[in-house]
């Protein structure tokens, strides 16, 4: 059966309405009739019929606006219709080699690194050192986020104090932006720690002497050991990552307001001796800008201390991408219940701020007990 | 090369022509005055005397009808050069340049060329108001199917004619009229020269001052200038508008880091933004400060000569420009 | 003059006759073949001009030149390009004439010196001039014919390229084919001088009337004017009126005439006033027409098989034949 369509008549005609049959079924049809009118946008045109028949069933209604192809009736008695051939494939095409658009890899990488100019002023304003990122953008560059991401106070030589606030301003906002932090805090008696402190450095030099601050660091580092989900980094596309090493990233205040974290490496593997030898050379080259790069990046974990001149209770802000800062306040002489009896003690407040999306409150507090536990026996430290 | 000449760009286009006419008999010239009068700007004077009318024509006011007539010669295996008076008169024969030589290649299925070199003088500078100091290359540079030049020394002058004859598709030479009275030295042997590479006029390494045809003179007293004041600009001209040189114009930019382009145009839609553009996608992780540009100001050119002057890209403002770009 | 007598042999007659049916045919199946969408864009139809292209191109030698308009299917076919390729440069494929890039209004061939099919109202006028400047400049007797309508009349470009032609003396045909309306304007209401003829008069180029509904006057008259012009006369004008039976283009709806004026003019049809012609002397035998609408109807059956057979482009050639050369 032959099916008569709504032909496109113009360039610019996507539909047209039918108000007018002027054969009907029944009627014969030749090649050339006029069979209907169509309305459409530039006014009413009659449409004819390419073939020879007998007008069959009328299937749009007049008034209906048709889009151009549809079936508007059926013809029968119409001769049957050769089936057009398929078009043939292209001959292989003619050489041709130019690129049809400006080439926009009339590319030589550029001289040094690709990095956006926003990335650019951000890592400017944080000091941080383009060479140590790898970028994430179009053509291998370093975009914003690129930058963002670098976490740690850098230190540069010779100590910019300006460029340090920045950085650390900008990675403390970071912290508190993307890190959803939980907070515990308990009280540790330091009696049996301060006590064997005493007897230690009774025999030693000034030089050779322990501080309390060797006993904590070590006490954190066992901890860690014995509780890896606050040893490590986390990174929102690939979660948590342990760390293989406990380098202890200690908060060092840098005269004139400054204040970074070098890593003492492998913190549970040293000796009390030899972490306090490595914790004076830190102090001694953090306030004078000496820091390595390694040093500066490696930390798995902070600690930070006010020390004696400090407050009861000190809460951290995790350095990102670590997941963990252990805060230590000053050690003071307090009333404690002990056996039903009230006495006074030395008890130092320790707190850890832990990362929600590694750790819960659970694991911190017994973390926190194992650190509490470690400092009861400080011989074994 | 033998030894130079002292000559003018005017001289350099007339004897480019006349090498044209004498190498080739399919050369011919067609358009307003360019018999008789010796040319608007006296680019053909003499040249009727010595190649006689049927190759020097003199065409009445019709630059529609014989900008056609050069697209049908050319199609039909000729070489004419037809001379357009000015870039602002040939908006009459826009429809015969872009709808019928831009196209016909391309549109005939690759049949017909059209092997059709138009010569036009374009550009302001001699007081003769809005509808004589227009610089439009822009427009024609838009267009496939077009080749645009713009000789800015005598070298190109003399050597550009050539090889827009030997390309067999159409090719537009714009003249500025500040450049017609420019003198130097020339070799009196100098011939076809390149018609797709940009050139360096002056290398430097601060900044890349990025010009074409009438605006290149201004370019080079405000690199000099500049160098008094310790800034190394280099020099780049254009040389070609379609097509742009990408390589030695990204080269220069990915060296100096900085970019002053200054152009005749008016800046919306100009040669400048095009430039810009590729800048910003080919060369942007080696900027070190936004490309600058230093335009015509958004106005018909007015008559008075302190107004145009303050409409033109002038060498203060090059200099200005440039300093923004080193912060 | 001898000459025109020559081509009232039967055998040219019927030449004529099978070009009219040739190009009517082809154009009544663009007309069906555009509605059902397999021809896009526009389409203007020659139906009822038959008479004009084909007694101007009879008048023509292989080696003259031909400029023609959007409407000029019919011009292409009398000219020599295969239907084969016409159709499928209507289809858009690779195997037209223009490998598909033009379409309807832009038919080109170098073969047959067919140089183009223009869209521009009067935009191939000054192109023919120029060809013809060519020939003349190389001292060739070659004559450019160049096929305009009574629209391109309003053009600057027609009254430049009148001037210039004359000055130069250029070996120009110009064809106005009349036929009353530039699309949907009526030419009374567009010429403040509607007689053709008498502008090309103006500027003194040799001028007739032709009524173009009469293939054997068409052709005597282009004949006289061919022989002139290769003569070294310059420049000559026909004005033929006629009238296209169907619309300006496919989407028009034709408010600006009326159906009794259309009616009037195919009484003066130029097929059935050949046919009727010849057979009142007896030239016309019974079975030339079904054979040659026969051979028709299986041309142009062959051009529509074809042009569905041949091949799309493809899209990677997109920027061949911008320029000559591709850009390193």
């Amino acid at each position: 059966m032959y099916e008569f369509r709504m032909p496109s008549l113009g360039a610019d005609m996507e539909a047209g309405t039918l108000v007018e049959w002027l054969k009907h079924p029944g009627d014969r049809v030749a090649r050339g009739d006029i069979v209907a009118v169509v309305e459409t946008d530039k006014g009413a045109i009659e449409i004819e019929i390419f073939v020879a028949g007998t007008m069959g069933k009328q299937v749009v209604a007049l008034g209906a606006k048709v889009p151009v192809g549809t079936t508007l009736a059926l013809i029968e008695g119409v001769a049957e219709e050769r089936r057009p051939p398929a078009p043939r494939a292209a001959a292989a095409p003619r050489a041709f080699e130019a690129p049809a658009v400006p080439p926009s890899a009339v590319a030589a990488p550029a001289p040094g690194l690709r990095v956006s100019p926003a990335a650019r002023k951000l890592a400017r304003e944080r000091g941080i050192d383009l060479a140590t990122i790898k970028g994430s953008g179009p053509d291998g560059s370093i975009v914003l986020h690129d930058v963002e991401r670098v976490g740690g106070a850098p230190a540069r030589r010779g100590l910019d104090l300006n460029r340090m606030r920045q950085a650390i301003a900008a990675a403390m906002a970071r912290s508190k932006r993307e890190i959803p932090h939980y907070y515990l805090a308990t009280d540790i008696d330091m009696s049996k720690a301060l006590d064997w402190l005493q007897t230690t450095n009774a025999g030693r030099t000034p030089g050779n002497r322990l501080l309390p601050a060797v006993l904590t660091l070590k006490a954190v580092a066992h901890a860690a050991r014995k509780y890896p989900a606050f040893n490590g980094t986390f990174d929102p596309a690939s979660g948590f990552t342990a760390a293989s090493g406990v380098h202890i990233g200690v908060a060092i205040a840098v005269r004139g307001g400054g204040l970074a974290s070098p890593a003492v490496h492998d913190c549970d593997q040293q000796s009390l001796d030899d972490l306090m030898g490595r914790l004076r050379d830190l102090v001694a080259r953090t306030r004078e800008g000496r820091l390595r790069s390694s040093e500066m990046s490696d930390a798995t974990l902070t600690v930070s201390s006010l020390g004696e001149r400090g407050v009861e209770t000190l809460y951290g802000i995790i350095y990102p991408p670590q997941v963990a800062i252990v805060g230590f306040g000053r050690v003071a002489s307090r009333p404690v219940a002990v056996d039903g009896q009230v006495v006074v003690r030395n008890v130092m407040s320790a707190t850890l701020a832990g990362d929600h999306r590694v750790t819960d409150g659970h694991l911190g507090s017994l973390f926190l007990r194992e650190i509490d536990a470690r400092l009861q026996e400080p011989d074994k430290l | 090369m033998s030894a130079p000449v002292q000559t003018t760009y005017r001289e350099a286009c007339r004897a480019a022509i006349a090498d044209a006419l004498r190498r080739d008999p399919r050369v011919f010239l067609m358009g307003e005055d360019v018999g008789r009068y010796g040319g608007c700007y006296g680019v053909s004077k003499g040249l009727l005397e010595e190649f006689g009318p049927e190759r020097i024509r003199d065409a009445p006011l019709s630059e529609s009808g014989f900008t056609g007539m050069g697209i049908g010669a050319a199609m039909n295996g000729m070489k004419p050069i037809v001379e357009i008076m000015t870039v602002n008169f040939s908006m009459l024969a826009f429809d015969q340049i872009v709808n019928n030589a831009a196209t016909i290649r391309h549109m005939s299925g690759g049949q017909f060329g059209v092997p059709l070199v138009i010569r036009m003088a374009t550009g302001a500078g001699r007081q003769l108001a809005a509808q004589h100091s227009h610089s439009l290359e822009n427009l024609y540079a838009h267009v496939p199917g077009l080749k645009v030049l713009v000789p800015a020394t005598l070298e190109d002058a003399r050597g550009m004619l050539w090889t827009a004859l030997e390309d067999p598709d159409p090719v537009l030479i714009f003249e500025h009229v500040m450049l017609y009275n420019m003198t130097g030295e020339l070799a009196a042997d100098a011939g076809a020269v390149a018609i797709d590479k940009a050139a360096i006029r002056r290398p430097g390494k601060d900044v890349s001052l990025i010009t074409h045809g009438g605006s290149l003179p201004k370019v080079m007293i405000a690199a000099k200038q500049l160098a008094e004041q310790g800034i190394d600009a280099e020099v780049v001209d254009l040389r070609t508008l379609r097509p742009l040189d990408d390589a030695t114009i990204l080269d220069s930019v990915r060296r100096t880091r900085r970019a002053v382009i200054v152009d005749e145009g008016w800046r919306s839609g100009s040669i400048s933004a095009e430039v810009s553009a590729r800048l910003m996608e080919n060369a942007l992780w080696s900027l070190d400060a936004p490309v600058g540009r230093v335009c015509s100001a958004e106005v018909p050119i007015p008559y008075p000569r302190h107004l145009e002057e303050a409409a033109l890209p002038q060498p203060q403002a090059i200099l200005a420009a440039v300093k923004r770009t080193l912060g | 003059m001898s000459k025109a007598k020559l081509h009232l042999s039967r055998d040219s007659l019927l030449s004529l006759l099978h070009q009219m049916i040739r190009v009517r045919r082809f154009e009544e199946k663009c007309d069906e073949l555009y509605q059902s969408e397999k021809i896009r864009g526009f389409l203007h139809l020659a139906i009822g001009e038959e008479a004009v292209c084909t007694g101007v191109m009879a008048a023509l030698a292989p080696e003259d030149a031909v400029v023609a308009t959007y409407r000029e299917h019919g011009h292409a076919l009398v000219r020599g390009v295969p239907a084969t390729a016409i159709m499928a440069e209507m289809f858009g494929k690779l195997e037209g004439c223009s490998h598909g890039r033009g379409g309807s209004m832009h038919l080109f061939s170098a073969a047959h010196r067919f140089y183009g099919g223009y869209a521009i109202v009067g935009g191939g006028l000054p192109v023919a001039a120029g060809i013809a400047l060519a020939d003349a400049m190389r001292g060739e007797s070659k004559v450019t014919c160049c096929f305009f309508g009574d629209g391109a009349v309003a053009e600057g470009e027609f009254h430049e390229t009148m001037n210039l032609a004359e000055l130069w003396k250029l070996p120009v045909l110009f064809v106005c084919e009349n036929n009353l309306y530039a699309m949907g304007t009526r030419l009374e209401l567009s010429e403040s001088e509607p007689d053709i003829h008498a502008k090309a008069q103006s500027y003194r180029i040799p001028s007739e009337v032709v009524d173009g509904m009469d293939v054997v006057a068409v052709n005597a008259a282009a004949m006289r004017a061919v022989e002139r012009i290769r003569g070294g006369a310059g420049p000559q004008f026909l004005e033929c009126r006629t009238y296209r039976f169907r619309a300006h283009s496919m989407f028009d709806p034709q408010f600006y005439r009326t159906k009794a004026e259309v009616e009037e003019w195919k009484k003066r049809d130029p097929i059935t006033r050949l046919t009727e012609w010849m057979t009142s002397v007896g030239l016309l035998h019974a079975d030339d027409l079904p054979q040659i609408e026969a051979a028709v109807e299986g041309e142009v059956r062959g051009a529509v098989d074809f042009a569905e057979a041949a091949a799309w482009e493809p899209v990677e050639q997109l920027a061949v034949d911008v320029y000559a050369r591709p850009r390193p």
